[in-house]
């Protein structure tokens, strides 16, 4: 069982390509288009005066050294031919032809049958503690529902929502644009072996491939494609997940935001897309809701303060309204050390997370 | 004519007894000095010679030969000027000898023949006391360190011709002056009460300075951590007298405090980021001590931590370590002690805002950042405080907290611990080790509860997990709490350094 020859060998054409649709995106050309385009004709848009050489390099391929490199770096290759390929991901013209499975291929057949949901959380590289707290939080509730947290492993949001779903034990899938044995940003490394462990890393491109700056909106299609509700949590007006929810609204997939501030840049294309009629998505229930109808599956909530007795009740309810420091909840050192103390106990009681700079944010 | 003279060396911490032999002979005139000295002892001749001529003493014009014993040892500095125009003195009969073997003379000479002050008197002090001599002679300036040495008869001189006025009984040594009494408050010393808000920066500092505890401030630029870091110094108990012995020695030797006899405010040393591992440790062809030594029973403070050099650091990780710093040179080995408690101050991120709105710094930026960091020193710090601006309604509010205060309960806390280690060599909960730390600190159940919940959560690391439990024994033994309970370990919890580092755990 694996992808067929035609599959393998147009993965093998896309690979060889990826120079020339490189320079082919710096005249505007539209890549979805483009990758939709037949083995001939993708040859004859971008190959130029190499074509020749790389029709002769596409007519040698040998599906069966593709097979044997597949089996030597432990991936299992998902052709669209095949009933293991997720259907959601046909609705495109241009779904990749080939996925490649690092880690466990359980989570991309679940897909296939249609068994689990899935919901892809993206945003901004550079987040806000808030967001990041948000991802995590939206990642932790939908896979604890059992629904598959899409993301891309990118830094800020998306290695939030990974890291969310781990929490309790997935599952998640990362869909990587490099080969899938290929982790990137290289500073998320740890992050790829874990998931490689027990979840699944994807990428329609061969093992060992480096990845083009074509390859992110390209792999951003086939995070839209996977998922059938995409959640933005924070992107500015000109952000990469922003491609993310717009292929899917074409898809005619759901696709949602997290309002952020409206005078923060960071949040101003979420925000937008909130405008522009996506779903309101204040936390995991909101998402599982649109994901899986209203009221199937009840999100596992943070901590409720009504478990809380006083003081420490008030003391979250200042750290929600804004009083996130010790210097903002204490004037004397014998408040502060009263705050210290709440703090702690709040904080190893699951309600808050100590982020950078020693602020406190609400555990969702 | 030979003379003998005995005066001391400085090596490393210590003094070692030297003898300046002068001989004349008839020959032509000359002056040599023999024994592995320095350049400043050749040029100790040039002093002399004038120092003896401007006193109204005969310089001998024969061949002069001094050497000083032992051979073998290197000798430093310009402290041997004194004996050497002792021994001339005697060698040429104008100073009677065997009164010269009563003494032991060390000190600097002026041409003029004045008596300059020198480092490391007190060491010499000592030497002589072990080495049963009767008297010392120095110069008056650092007559009162000298003094601090008990069963000594030491002699405050200003110039050369006083010396042999004493030696021929035509002068009573002068004797120095008893140390003043040290002032009950000094109004110009630094004081808590200067801060303004930051009361959460405030009890760290209390419960760093309670338990001898290594302190980590965090925060942007201008929230005054190096303004609190200079005042912990305020807050902890004085110096026992041992002690400051040790501190006089230590800041004579190297220069840091000359002749003014005792010190009696625990060191405070803020080396700047620049500073090379061998300043910070000591070193040098002939070891002197350095700003760790310096920082002995007091405080080192590296501001901006992550801009010291990693060798510079590195260097730190065997004194903070061990208490003492040895350093080999050839086939010789000094130890000078290093026992300070260590306060550092960092940026949050390279721009200072936290990932706060303005914060320019790309994740790689704060990688780079938290590499600096980590380390051998991070390891060391048992609490880290956060700070942030203070909000402007404290910034209006006056003083909430005068170090005396906070000194009398650090110093209650002291010594609560110093009950609890009686006969364990221990005097601090920081110095605590895992196994100790285990074996002395008892928590409640309800304590306990917490600590397990913490470390069950993945928060703690093992090492994490032992340092919590030495936090938690000070911030109850400032609570005067018999036992560790809920509420002390949650308030150490929540200044454990484990996520300074943080910003990226979020995203991890």
């Amino acid at each position: 069982m694996s992808a067929c020859d035609d599959c393998l060998r147009r993965t093998a054409l896309v690979a060889c390509l990826a120079p020339h649709v490189e320079r082919a995106r710096r005249h505007r050309v539209h890549l979805c288009e483009l990758l939709a385009l037949s083995d001939d004709r993708l040859l004859a848009a971008l190959a130029g005066d190499r074509r020749e050489v790389i029709e002769r390099a596409h007519e040698a391929f040998d599906p069966q050294t593709a097979r044997r490199r597949l089996d030597e770096v432990g991936q299992l290759a998902v052709c669209r031919h095949q009933e293991q390929y997720p259907r959601r991901l046909l609705d495109a013209a241009d779904a990749p032809a080939v996925l490649h499975v690092a880690g466990d291929p359980e989570r991309v057949f679940a897909l296939a049958r249609d068994e689990t949901p899935a919901v892809a959380v993206v945003g901004a590289r550079r987040a806000a503690y808030e967001g990041l707290e948000v991802a995590r939080g939206l990642g932790r509730g939908l896979a604890a529902a059992g629904v598959t947290v899409i993301s891309g492993m990118a830094l800020g949001i998306d290695a939030a929502a990974h890291a969310g779903a781990f929490e309790v034990g997935g599952p998640t899938l990362a869909v990587l644009a490099g080969g899938a044995d290929v982790p990137y940003p290289p500073s998320k490394r740890a992050l790829y072996r874990v998931i490689v462990q027990t979840q699944a890393a994807v990428s329609e491109m061969p093992p060992g491939f480096g990845p083009f700056r074509w390859c992110f909106p390209a792999r951003n299609r086939t995070i839209a494609g996977l998922a059938s509700l995409t959640v933005v949590v924070e992107a500015t007006e000109r952000s990469g997940s922003l491609i993310t929810a717009e292929i899917a609204q074409e898809l005619g997939r759901a696709v949602g935001a997290v309002p952020g501030p409206v005078a923060a840049p960071r949040c101003a294309g979420s925000n937008a897309l909130l405008r522009d009629g996506g779903l309101v998505i204040r936390h995991a229930q909101d998402a599982l809701d649109e994901a899986l109808g209203i009221g199937v599956a009840t999100a596992l909530s943070g901590r409720r303060a009504s478990e809380l007795r006083q003081p420490l009740r008030a003391l979250l309810e200042r750290v929600e309204n804004g009083s996130d420091t010790v210097s903002a909840l204490a004037a004397t050192p014998a408040e502060a050390q009263r705050a210290l103390a709440g703090l702690g106990e709040l904080e190893l009681r699951g309600f808050l997370r100590r982020g950078p700079g020693g602020r406190y944010a609400r555990v969702l | 004519m030979l003379a003998d003279v005995t005066t001391f060396a400085i090596d490393g911490l210590a003094s070692r007894r030297v003898t300046v032999e002068v001989d004349l002979r008839r020959g032509l005139p000359a002056f040599t000095i023999v024994g592995r000295g320095d350049a400043a002892v050749r040029e100790s001749r040039e002093r002399v010679h004038a120092a003896l001529l401007n006193s109204g003493f005969q310089f001998p014009q024969r061949r002069i030969t001094v050497n000083l014993a032992p051979a073998h040892m290197r000798k430093v500095g310009p402290g041997f000027d004194l004996a050497t125009a002792c021994g001339v003195l005697a060698a040429s009969e104008q100073l009677p000898a065997t009164e010269l073997e009563r003494w032991a003379v060390f000190g600097e000479l002026s041409l003029g023949g004045e008596l300059r002050r020198c480092r490391g008197v007190l060491a010499v002090a000592e030497g002589a006391r072990r080495a049963g001599i009767p008297g010392l002679i120095v110069p008056r300036e650092c007559a009162r360190e000298a003094a601090l040495v008990d069963g000594l008869v030491v002699a405050g001189v200003a110039r050369l011709r006083e010396v042999a006025a004493i030696m021929r009984g035509e002068l009573p040594p002068a004797l120095p002056e008893p140390e003043p009494q040290p002032p009950a408050a000094d109004p110009a010393e630094l004081d808590l009460a200067d801060i303004r808000g930051q009361p959460g920066a405030i009890r760290a500092l209390t419960i760093a300075a309670a338990g001898a505890h290594n302190l980590l401030l965090s925060g942007p630029p201008g929230t005054g951590k190096t303004m609190l870091a200079r005042r912990l110094i305020s807050v902890l108990p004085p110096l026992a007298r041992t002690e400051a012995i040790t501190v006089t020695r230590i800041h004579s030797i190297a220069g840091a405090h000359v002749g003014g006899g005792l010190v009696r405010t625990r060191p405070l040393r803020a080396p700047h980021h620049t500073i090379a591992a061998s300043g910070l440790v000591g070193g040098g062809a002939h070891p002197t001590p350095g700003e760790a030594s310096l920082a002995h029973h007091g405080v080192l403070f590296l501001d901006e931590l992550s801009e010291f050099s990693r060798a510079a650091l590195e260097a730190l990780r065997q004194p903070l370590e061990d208490g003492v710093v040895a350093i080999v040179r050839g086939q010789r080995t000094v130890v000078f002690p290093t026992r300070f408690q260590l306060m550092a101050s960092t940026n949050p991120c390279p721009c200072g805002m936290a990932g706060r709105q303005g914060c320019r710094c790309s994740e790689a930026d704060l990688a780079r950042h938290r590499r600096r960091l980590s380390g051998p020193l991070l390891d060391r710090m048992d609490l880290l405080m956060h700070m942030q601006r203070p909000p402007a309604e404290q910034l209006e509010r006056g003083a909430t907290t005068m170090s005396a205060e906070v000194r009398s309960t650090v110093q209650a806390a002291r010594e609560r611990q110093a009950t609890r280690f009686a006969g364990t060599g221990l005097t601090t909960n920081a110095e605590l080790t895992p196994r100790l730390v285990r074996e002395l600190v008892r928590a409640d159940r309800q304590g306990l509860a917490v600590l397990r919940h913490a470390y069950a959560s993945g928060e703690l690391s093992v090492r994490g997990h032992g340092r919590i439990l030495r936090v938690a024994r000070t911030i109850a033994d400032l609570a005067a709490s018999e036992h560790v309970g809920a509420e002390h370990v949650n308030e150490a919890l929540s200044l454990r350094q484990e996520d300074v580092l943080d910003g990226g755990r979020a995203a991890a």
